[in-house]
């Protein structure tokens, strides 16, 4: 941490020398002013892709982890041949088929955002089945008989009982996907999404500046994804604090 | 007096003519290779409290777990309230109207309050309106002695409180039978008394028992039948007077010797 006192002054400092240009995200000169909104202005759909991908992957790795969890052979086949089929997919190819090869497949008409955030979603919903499997598996058998006694189905016993357990234990696994998340919507850029990294090559292209320009997408995503962490295990102490054996 | 039947063998036959609520018959379960219950046979008439004893693994709890289906015999039959379980609706139907259970591990709901632990079940599988889960669970608090401690979660209760909490959470689903797997085999030794008190209390209330203990002191006064397990067989069955002070096989003998010497 002490390491940090030493870096940020060097860095400073080789941030003045005249190999950089600082004056493309100058705020004081209007053209430096306009082009640091131009980057910042991707931060919408960067949070919008994320936060809509990991809600959606969430939701279906939910519902994919259950049949996981099944006595019946044939529903845990099904959650493994989707947990291995989609896991073996990397998340650039993902981006490209469904935007490129699924209009073509089903016949309809995709957006850019909606091809994102299916891809990214698509992608991240078998990671999220295995966290949930994982935190369902860890609940102590005594719940489902302490539910069974009392006489809970199935679905109750999952939302009263189990499911709210199982979220407290998962919860730092959730923060580390939705941080994997913001940083993999990144590609989406390729196929044109408005995005971060879409604005910086965008003005890259124009100003010519790389150095610089690229260092303020670091520090947004940096920035960005500090916040995010921060705030994650806000949540995680919201919850440890009010129960747990 | 006698209120046994040991079926099969006819040996014990009813001398009343109260409803017989649990028939257990032959029943036999296997967990893989090894055989946990081998052909047993039981009788249950409501308002009877049984307390079953013998060495660990000897399929005691086994047996009151297959009661409630938390395991499922391979043979035999079990019959609740004349409906013999099975996969059926009707079957796990007839086990949430009757069969309550109260376990070693207390198994309380540990991120929920006491008073959102006893109205779970009424709520969600009884349909009762909140308020009425409420005063409900708040009765049945008060009768295990905790009225007090209705908005706390469990893990800020001793072990004695929870266990009396989890009676009560069975007791909110007004069962007709209450089961107990050793419960308070898991407790501090200062402990075991109020929960034995409380359990007591039911047992002069008329409420059908069956309790798996080691807790002998109990057994003699609660119990008006006694059983003996080994090797996953009822080996003696008879009332504590007898089963006391003139154990017939040499098993029980032994198994009393050590539990009531250590």
């Amino acid at each position: 941490m002490k390491k940090i006192f030493i870096v940020a002054p060097l860095l400073f400092l080789s941030a003045c020398s005249d190999k950089w240009g600082w004056y493309v995200v100058d705020p004081s000169l209007p053209s430096g002013w306009s082009n640091l909104r131009f980057l910042l202005s991707g931060l919408y759909y960067t949070i919008l892709l994320s936060l809509s991908a990991i809600v959606i992957s969430i939701v279906v790795g939910l519902l994919i982890a259950l049949p996981g969890l099944s006595a019946k052979p044939v529903l845990r086949r099904f959650n493994r041949i989707y947990v291995e089929g989609v896991r073996a997919v990397p998340i650039l190819v993902l981006i490209l088929w469904v935007y490129y090869g699924l209009p073509q497949v089903a016949d309809i008409s995709i957006g850019v955002f909606a091809a994102g955030v299916i891809a990214l979603a698509l992608s991240d919903s078998a990671f999220e089945a295995e966290i949930f499997r994982a935190g369902i598996q860890s609940i102590d058998k005594g719940q489902y008989e302490a539910a069974h006694s009392v006489s809970l189905n199935y679905s109750d016993t999952m939302r009263f009982v189990i499911l709210p357990q199982a979220i407290r234990r998962i919860l730092p696994a959730l923060g580390n996907q939705l941080v994997y998340m913001l940083k993999m919507s990144s590609l989406v850029s390729v196929i044109g999404m408005q995005e971060l990294t879409r604005k910086a090559n965008e003005l890259v292209v124009s100003e010519y500046r790389p150095l610089e320009i690229y260092t303020i997408l670091v520090l947004e995503y940096l920035v960005l994804i500090l916040v995010v962490s921060a705030g994650v295990r806000w949540l995680e102490r919201r919850f440890q604090t009010d129960q747990r054996n | 007096m006698h209120k046994i039947r040991k079926s099969n063998v006819g040996e014990f036959m009813p001398a009343n003519d109260a409803q017989t609520i649990i028939s257990v018959r032959g029943v036999s379960k296997f967990f893989g290779g090894f055989q946990a219950l081998k052909e047993v046979s039981l009788d249950v008439r409501l308002g009877e409290r049984i307390v079953v004893c013998g060495p660990s693994g000897s399929g005691k709890s086994t047996l009151i777990r297959c009661i409630n289906r938390l395991e499922k015999h391979e043979q035999g039959s079990i019959t609740i309230d004349g409906v013999e379980l099975n996969e059926g609706k009707e079957s796990l139907h007839a086990i949430r109207a009757n069969v309550g259970m109260v376990f070693q591990q207390f198994n309380l709901f540990p991120h929920l309050t006491v008073l959102e632990n006893l109205t779970l079940g009424p709520v969600r599988a009884k349909k009762l309106p909140k308020a009425e889960a409420r005063d409900l669970a708040l009765r049945y608090l008060a009768r295990v002695r905790i009225p007090e401690q209705a908005d706390k979660y469990p893990r800020q209760l001793s072990g004695g409180q929870q266990q009396r909490v989890a009676i009560a959470r069975s007791l909110c689903m007004e069962p007709r039978i209450l089961l107990f797997d050793e419960p308070t085999s898991a407790l501090d030794p200062e402990m075991i008394s109020e929960v034995l008190e409380v359990m007591a209390e039911l047992a002069a209330s008329g409420m059908t028992m069956i309790v798996v203990t080691h807790e002998m002191g109990f057994a003699r006064k609660v119990a008006d039948v006694m059983v003996f397990m080994d090797h996953g067989e009822i080996v003696e069955m008879s009332e504590p007077e007898k089963f006391f002070g003139a154990p017939e096989s040499e098993r029980c003998r032994e198994f009393l010797q050590k539990i009531l010497h250590h």
